[in-house]
């Protein structure tokens, strides 16, 4: 340990701890603009590029940048002392200079670090004049990317490449014409990007935003021939109180149906049903290659691995195109939503296809892309027609002045609505396949599951591996979140190295919990884990906690789809994988 | 702002579809000659990601600039990403996506020629040349580039023609240099 002093405080922290680290160890805090870090995620980002965060050292000549230099022993810092100030507040006007001043239109107002900041040093003029960035705006499905508002934090490249090793964005060019880009500058549609949002999730400013589609919901939802069916996914209601000021880890469930139901939506289902529905999809498929497998079958591929995630499909679709009959076939829970809701249930209620809108409220960014791509639609007539995140739904319910705080507790509506706990796990990493044992392990046994809760398949570690007791056949399980662990485990399967009966993947670190379209954490991994803790608290509050148990899927089978696999429902509820290239020009090898 | 990606004619003579691993169908742009060749130079450098400038230097050396599909088969035998070798190239002013003259003209913009009076210099190459910086003329013979420092502060200002140094160059000595290569 070493002692230094931190504004006239006493400090000791361990030899090679940084003065920022440190100064917020002692509770003193330090600005930052391009440092970030997910504590206890293993995810930092120091490029020491903004200079936001320097202090004084005592004995030095110039002043030093915090983020970037390790705390010595006797050190005397002075964090916020005149000349400190002033070099901060110079700094951030010179950031400024170059950075469109439309914060009253901008998608990130209020939300914005660097406004943030701008208010906080009390910013009232902006002296520097000179050349202006100018970068074409980047619209793709997902995520819109207006690079006049970067200020090269480069905490999206850090995201983008260390944590997701997607390749999609590097740093190009040189001094004042360096940006964050795609490979030649291409579209972000282009390239191998997942639209996972992570890089969303962590730009400070209104550079990399989604692609908002609020405004089509508005216009079905004002459109009086349609009927407008609204899911949810699990992770929203685990994370939508944050918008409005709730302790993080605040269940809203009845909330947001009261409030989805005031917004003008006819009916409010829950993804959480199709998520049981794809337990029962995707368990079977788990079964029956596994039979297969135990009866020697030399043609079944195992492991098999979890398709909910859509940034994770199109993260193998561009980097494992030779392994694309690996992945179950079963749709994510949002597109077998929208499925159902445009067949069993517009036929049930005598709506026709055209005249249903389905939208989806979702912690992901990836879903906007995934309900536009051709399979998944008929003639056309997409099977979701809109996604929005839980960060859109949050501004439309305060855009209609609705008093969310205290409004009443809704239910969602029959059928679609009903839920079983194994379908809300869902949204924190290891939950897809811990809700998938439940079932499979009854399936195959025969015999009735006493502990549901499976401790095993548990935790925030990026890479877990467990093995699971069906009765003597010893399941092996394997757990990723974050694409680039997915890589490692990936890797292993194409070397043939894999133990894994099974893999649950997750493409943001947490799982949907984490997912780049939910309230911006600012970093704090707090944040996550209390989320994570409140989607069990809503599974073991849940009477049903097994997604074959679940009355609506029991007679969503008897009354329309026969037994999970059969053709009708393999029509419904399945799909294809699609190899695409991440080089421009890939060469045969 | 999008740069424009200038691809040598040459490389729409050679094209054919082949399939990928995977069964992908892929289109392969370039001429044979030059795949064999990026494929030897990263293979020279054990297609080690860590070697990316070298094996970016050699292919610079080797077809005087590096094109686009050039990157996309660095990155492809390094195992990286192609954007983040798209902005090592962007980065180096050595590097260039757009072919250079027979001639490169590079003028040194470094701190000491740039006192010594460089931005003149650059200017009356513009001027004789006909050229921004960056550009390459019509008929292929000359190109004009700035660069940063090549060690030779003590001949500054210093310009550079193919690898030929020229030290204490004045404005009033820009014509006799290119006429060095007119013939």
């Amino acid at each position: 340990m070493i002692e230094l002093t931190i504004d006239n405080k006493k400090v000791w922290v361990e030899e090679g701890t940084t003065i920022l680290k440190a100064a917020r160890n002692a509770g003193v805090e330090i600005p930052t603009l391009c440092h970030f870090e997910l504590c206890g995620m293993g995810i930092e980002s120091k490029p020491g590029g903004c200079r936001i965060c320097v202090v004084e050292v005592e004995g030095r000549r110039t002043l030093a940048p915090s983020c970037m230099t390790e705390a010595q022993h006797g050190m005397v810092i002075h964090t916020h002392n005149t000349r400190v100030l002033n070099a901060r507040t110079t700094v951030l006007k010179l950031i400024i200079s170059d950075h469109p001043l439309d914060c009253l239109v901008c998608a990130k107002s209020g939300q914005c670090e660097l406004q943030n900041l701008a208010v906080q040093f009390g910013i009232r003029s902006q002296p520097y004049e000179g050349e202006q960035s100018r970068y074409r705006k980047d619209t793709s499905p997902s995520i819109i990317r207006n690079m006049d508002k970067c200020i090269m934090c480069r905490r999206c490249e850090m995201m983008c490449n260390e944590v997701q090793t997607v390749g999609a964005l590097a740093a190009v060019n040189r001094g004042f014409m360096s940006v964050v880009a795609p490979a030649f500058e291409m579209n972000l549609e282009d390239s191998p990007c997942t639209y996972c949002g992570q890089c969303v999730s962590v730009c400070p400013t209104g550079a990399l935003t989604e692609a908002d589609h609020t405004n089509e919901v508005i216009r079905a939802l004002s459109d009086p021939a349609k009927t407008v069916v609204v899911q949810t996914a699990p992770a929203v209601r685990a994370a939508l109180g944050e918008e409005f000021g709730l302790p993080p880890g605040t269940l809203v469930t009845g909330k947001m149906a009261t409030a989805l139901r005031e917004l003008g939506f006819d009916y409010v289902f829950d993804t959480d049903f199709s998520a049981d529905l794809t337990i029962m999809e995707e368990g079977t498929e788990l079964l029956q290659r596994l039979q297969r497998h135990l009866a020697g079958d030399p043609d079944v591929r195992l492991p098999i691995l979890t398709s909910c995630c859509p940034g994770w499909v199109n993260f193998f679709e561009h980097n494992f195109p030779d392994l694309l009959d690996v992945p179950s076939t079963a749709k994510s829970p949002q597109q077998m939503f929208g499925a159902i809701a445009k067949s069993y249930f517009a036929e049930k209620i005598g709506v026709s296809r055209k005249d249903m809108i389905v939208v989806s409220i979702m912690p992901c960014l990836a879903k906007k892309y995934e309900c536009q791509r051709n399979e998944f639609k008929v003639d056309g007539n997409p099977d979701v027609d809109y996604s929005i995140s839980t960060r859109e739904l949050a501004a439309f319910i305060k855009q209609a002045n609705i008093d969310f705080l205290n409004l009443p507790d809704g239910d969602f509506d029959d059928p679609l609505g009903e839920s079983s706990g194994a379908a809300v796990i869902f949204g924190n990493t290891g939950g897809v396949i811990e809700a998938a044992c439940r079932t499979a392990y009854e399936l195959y046994t025969g015999k009735t599951l006493e502990k549901v809760d499976f401790h095993v398949l548990r935790g925030m570690e990026g890479i877990r591996s467990a093995t699971v007791d069906f009765d003597g056949l010893q399941l092996n399980i394997g757990i990723a979140h974050g694409l680039g662990n997915a890589r490692k485990l990936l890797d292993e399967v194409k070397a043939g190295k894999s133990h894994y009966h099974a893999i649950e993947i997750m493409a943001c670190p947490g799982g949907c919990i984490g997912g780049g379209g939910q309230p911006f954490h600012h970093g704090n991994s707090e944040i996550l884990n209390k989320r994570v803790a409140a989607i069990y608290t809503e599974d073991k509050r849940k009477e049903i906690r097994k997604s074959h148990e679940n009355p609506s899927i029991v007679r969503l089978y008897g009354e329309y789809l026969g037994k999970p696999g059969s053709h009708k429902a393999h029509s419904l509820l399945h799909t294809e994988y699609f190899p695409k290239s991440n080089e421009v020009w890939l060469m045969s090898q | 702002m999008s740069q424009k990606i200038n691809i040598a004619p040459e490389a729409f003579e050679y094209m054919e579809k082949v399939t990928g691993a995977g069964g992908v169908e892929v289109k392969v742009n370039l001429p044979k000659e030059k795949i064999e060749k990026i494929n030897s130079i990263c293979d020279a450098f054990g297609n080690d990601p860590g070697e990316l400038i070298n094996v970016l230097h050699e292919a610079q050396h080797a077809f005087g600039y590096i094109p686009a599909e050039i990157q996309d088969i660095v990155a492809h035998n390094l195992h990286m990403p192609v954007s983040q070798v798209y902005g090592v190239v962007t980065f180096y002013t050595f590097f260039s996506m757009t072919p250079k003259g027979e001639h490169p003209v590079s003028v040194c913009t470094g701190t000491a020629c740039y006192v010594r009076g460089a931005e003149r210099v650059l200017e009356e190459f513009r001027k004789e040349l006909q050229l921004e910086v960056g550009e390459t003329t019509p008929d292929g013979r000359f190109s004009l580039n700035c660069l940063r420092c090549v060690g030779a502060c003590g001949l500054a200002p210093v310009v550079l023609v193919g690898e030929k140094v020229y030290g204490r160059v004045s404005p009033d000595g820009v014509k006799a240099i290119i006429e060095e290569y007119k013939k």
